[in-house]
């Protein structure tokens, strides 16, 4: 459906490829604008102020209340309305990934063998009504993403790290001192209790998790109607499937290096149809689509063959990674080089086609770390003449494997989504060529976790050797992206997103001793050797480093790509 | 006729009983035939990774823990008499008619789905006065210029019509016509915009019904242009425009009336297709969510809904047949 669905409006597009389009005169704001410009650099740099930003989004937010959301444009686009602990650097390429601090005064001062974290706070912060932000706040925002049955969607770190026993939430009990995994001191003071060391604990307190929230304006699920501002921008309304508006926020700290406050309004339309929202961003009505997956079909062909759309396009890094796994535990993939001979067989550049080509789908992967992600070193362990596959190297790993004449195995995907059926069918083709005979099972994407893939029983059970995944980090470190992947011992019954199975305890090791260091050069060192000796486990197969193409009005100004989420930094946008 | 419409009313009820049961049945059923446990239901609203306490924990807030049967009798408590809902810090009286509120935005669905209303009606009432006046107009011209170029030109015109699915010619509509997009600004703020920022969806909409009425007309009013009827009244020596008007077109009427009713009916339970393509915030995209989120208590507020207006629909055509054809008399 969807693909019919891009296919016709591809007719549209090239049927009406004469169509005017006023946008693609840029209009002259530092006349910086080239392909790819604010991927390296900050395009249209002004302090120009007033206008209205115009964004859209094809879907809508899982919740606004910054305690309970999980959406990578989520968590950038709070950023306007809250201030967490630490945030990252507001600088285009890699200076990027910097974190810094932003509530609070400095990144955490480790202690106790690094089982306490503390942060002070800045002084004089206080929410849109102007009443003063405290540490008490920071420790309740953080108590109530306890209360997993009235918010429900964001992640669950906090919980599992924090040394906060049975802790459930402030709203079974209302007395906050009940909670034990963060202690106020004082008013500007926050110190957070861990069950163990966890070397990444500065990303994960940029979470909007750690977004002050006062007690007595908590309205649980409904706190989402109006969450409380500190950062340059409040909340005026929002609709759900309607739209999203802020205005300035008239008690944000102007001191504060992360975030400016330059439009007058911002206005984020949703459940805008995908196409549309492609249409409205060249007719100049639109400045961006805030989701940052990158424009459709139809757009795409249109921007990239006309040079005026082009240069304000940029072919980015999404920070995703399209792999697929062998299970291990299923035969005949409990043996290393039948993953081998997967490996080689695979022909990643046809996978790369199915989910679009360079620029849509993105670049050939060889590693399971992004090239945007700390901890990132670039080898390939299945190297293959043009990433094509390599017949000769595959027979020879299946001879090793004892199944010198192939296998049979199932692959299982997404039924509804396109370009994951077209790599299926690809690989199929692919591993045919060295008699591993392949059946394609479909499930709906929306219970792939829960009960297909995510379900070790399901995988064993129905004989699922292969399973294709997609994988975006929570924050952008070797840990915050494997951990969840190749740590044993995240194993579980069901939403398990280890799907190969794979309990190396050398793996395991390497995750406890990244967590214990306090050494950022130590860690990212560590996050290499991980993603190698996962690699070196043959058993996930990465073929993709996601990228999509974005278009920035050229009105727009400060654009720049944040590489930790993968999209246009929104905090500090204007317009020219 | 008083007789009548409380029959059809009675009717009606039973209807969306029925309808309600069944929807209940499908969510939870047919799942569960596939092999789908409660708790993985409830391991959809958790986010990610949930552990077995919190899907206990959900399954308790949203009642799945309870027997199908009794969640059903909630459901219907809700409607009739409100109920009571958990936020966390506070609990709030969900008054009648309750559909609840959302597994996935924990907002209650009646307003929501009101709050929807008026974007799909405006959507499909101003549509439909495109589509009739044009379809029957040119169904009529079409009939008495039977083979004419005019005939053969509204005839392909409407084949593309019924033939060019919405999603094709609303995004052509809107590359050719309004690249900026449609904002739906509401009829109270302002009807010059609300009739602006609408009239191309109605048009885009109104080309598939008017070519579908065009045709129904034409095969009408040649039929009824042949009867004898027809025939004794041009011999009384009555005008043709009388002719055609008071006899043919009236008796031609009553199946559109009943196509018509149908459709305005289906409409305003959603346009799923044309607020898809125009991003317009009606029921019909409301419908495509709760479906995507296996949201029931969304699932069954649309559905209820749209049984509630293809109802009411049928019932007043059903009392328009008398006015239209004399021949009709409701007893």
């Amino acid at each position: 459906m969807m693909m019919k669905k891009t296919g016709l409006a591809a007719v549209v597009a090239l049927a009406l490829g004469v169509t005017a389009c006023s946008s693609g005169d840029d209009k002259d704001n530092g006349g910086t604008a080239e392909f790819n410009a604010a991927d390296a650099s900050i395009v249209n740099q002004s302090a120009k102020t007033g206008g209205t930003l115009n964004l859209a989004l094809s879907d809508d937010w899982d919740s606004i209340d910054p305690g309970n959301t999980y959406y990578a444009f989520s968590w950038n686009f709070a950023r306007l309305y809250g201030r967490a602990l630490t945030t990252f650097k507001p600088a285009a390429g890699k200076d990027g990934l910097t974190l810094v601090p932003d509530l609070a005064q400095n990144l955490g001062e480790v202690s106790d063998g690094g089982r306490t974290v503390t942060y002070k706070l800045k002084p004089g912060i206080k929410y849109e009504d102007g009443t003063p932000v405290t540490a008490k706040d920071v420790k309740y925002a953080v108590a109530r993403t306890y209360a997993r049955d009235v918010l429900p969607n964001g992640p669950t770190y906090f919980v599992d790290l924090l040394d906060a026993g049975t802790y459930t939430g402030p709203y079974k009990n209302t007395d906050i001192n009940a909670f034990t995994g963060i202690q106020t001191p004082d008013d500007t003071t926050v110190v957070f209790k861990l069950k163990q060391p966890f070397g990444d604990f500065d990303f994960l307190v940029s979470s909007p998790q750690t977004i002050p929230v006062p007690q007595a304006k908590d309205t649980g699920a409904k706190y989402q109607e109006h969450p409380m501002s500190t950062g340059s921008y409040k909340v005026d309304t929002y609709e759900p499937g309607k739209q999203f508006v802020l205005s300035k926020n008239p008690n944000w700290d102007s001191s504060d290096p992360n975030r400016k406050q330059l439009v007058d309004k911002i206005d984020v339309k949703l459940k805008v149809n995908a196409e549309d929202i492609d249409n409205r961003l060249l007719a100049g009505s639109l400045d961006a689509d805030i989701a940052g997956s990158g424009m459709q079909a139809a757009a795409r062909s249109r921007v990239l063959s006309d040079p005026n759309l082009k240069k304000n396009s940029d072919n980015t890094f999404t920070g995703r990674l399209w792999f697929f796994v062998m299970d291990e535990k299923v035969a005949p993939f409990d043996n290393i080089e039948c993953r081998k001979a997967v490996q080689y067989a695979t022909d990643k550049v046809a996978l790369q086609t199915a989910y679009g080509g360079p620029i849509a789908g993105g670049d050939v992967a060889t590693t399971m770390l992004p090239p945007t992600i700390v901890g990132y070193q670039k080898f390939d362990l299945y190297a293959t003449p043009e990433s094509k596959g390599d017949v000769a190297k595959a027979k020879d790993a299946l001879t090793r494997c004892g199944r010198p004449d192939g296998f049979e195995t199932k692959i299982l995907l997404r039924a509804d989504r396109p370009n994951e059926v077209a790599a299926g069918e690809a690989l199929q083709q692919a591993l045919g060529k060295v008699n591993i005979k392949a059946e394609i099972r479909s499930v709906p994407a929306g219970q792939y976790f829960t009960r297909f893939a995510g379900a070790p029983e399901y995988m064993k059970g129905n004989q699922i050797g292969i399973a294709f995944h997609g994988w975006q980090a929570d924050w952008p470190t070797g840990y915050g992206f494997l951990q969840q992947l190749v740590d044993g011992r995240t194993i579980k019954a069901q939403g398990n997103t280890n799907v190969q199975e794979m309990n190396v305890p050398e793996i395991n090791a390497m995750f406890d001793k990244a967590a214990a260091s306090t050494d950022a050069k130590e860690r990212e060192t560590i996050y290499g050797q991980i993603d190698k000796a996962a690699m070196e486990h043959a058993s996930v197969v990465p073929f993709l480093y996601g990228k999509g193409l974005l278009y920035r009005n050229p009105a727009m100004t400060n654009v720049f790509i944040s590489y930790p989420f993968g999209m246009y930094d929104y905090v500090g946008l204007g317009k020219g | 006729m008083a007789g009548f419409v409380i029959r059809r009313a009675l009717g009606a009820v039973l209807l969306l009983v029925v309808t309600s049961m069944v929807t209940f049945a499908i969510f939870f059923v047919v799942p569960r035939l596939a092999g789908q446990t409660v708790d993985q239901l409830a391991a959809q609203y958790v986010g990610k990774d949930p552990s077995q306490a919190e899907i206990e924990a959900t399954k308790v807030k949203l009642g799945l823990d309870q027997p199908i049967t009794v969640q059903y009798g909630r459901f219907v408590k809700g409607i009739v008499a409100g109920r009571e809902y958990s936020f966390g810090p506070s609990t709030e009286y969900c008054p009648p008619p309750c559909f609840g509120y959302s597994f996935k935005t924990q907002r209650p669905v009646w307003p929501d789905l009101v709050d929807r209303m008026e974007v799909t009606a405006s959507l499909a009432f101003g549509a439909s006065v495109l589509w009739l006046l044009a379809g029957v107009s040119i169904g009529v011209l079409s009939a008495l210029r039977k083979g004419s170029f005019f005939d053969r030109a509204a005839m392909i015109t409407a084949l593309a019509g019924v033939s060019l699915p919405i999603f094709f010619t609303g995004l052509l509509s809107l590359a050719l016509f309004l690249p900026t997009g449609v904002s739906y600004v509401s009829i109270t703020d302002d009807p010059l915009a609300w009739a602006k920022n609408l009239l191309l969806p109605w048009i885009t909409l109104a080309f598939l019904y008017a070519a579908l009425y065009a045709r129904l007309t034409r095969a009408g009013m040649l039929e009824t242009m042949g009867e004898d009827y027809i025939r004794t009244a041009r011999a009384k020596g009555l005008p043709e425009r009388i002719v055609v008007t008071r006899h043919a077109l009236r008796a031609t009427l009553t199946p559109i009336l009943t196509v018509f009713g149908l459709d305005i009916g289906l409409l305003l339970g959603g346009a799923v297709l044309t607020e898809s393509t125009f991003s317009l915030p009606g029921i019909g995209r409301y419908a495509i969510d709760a479906i995507n989120n296996n949201d029931l208590p969304q699932v069954l507020g649309v559905t209820m809904l749209a049984a509630f207006f293809i109802v009411v629909a049928n019932l007043i055509v059903d009392l328009l047949y008398a006015v239209a054809d004399p021949r009709v008399r409701l007893s």
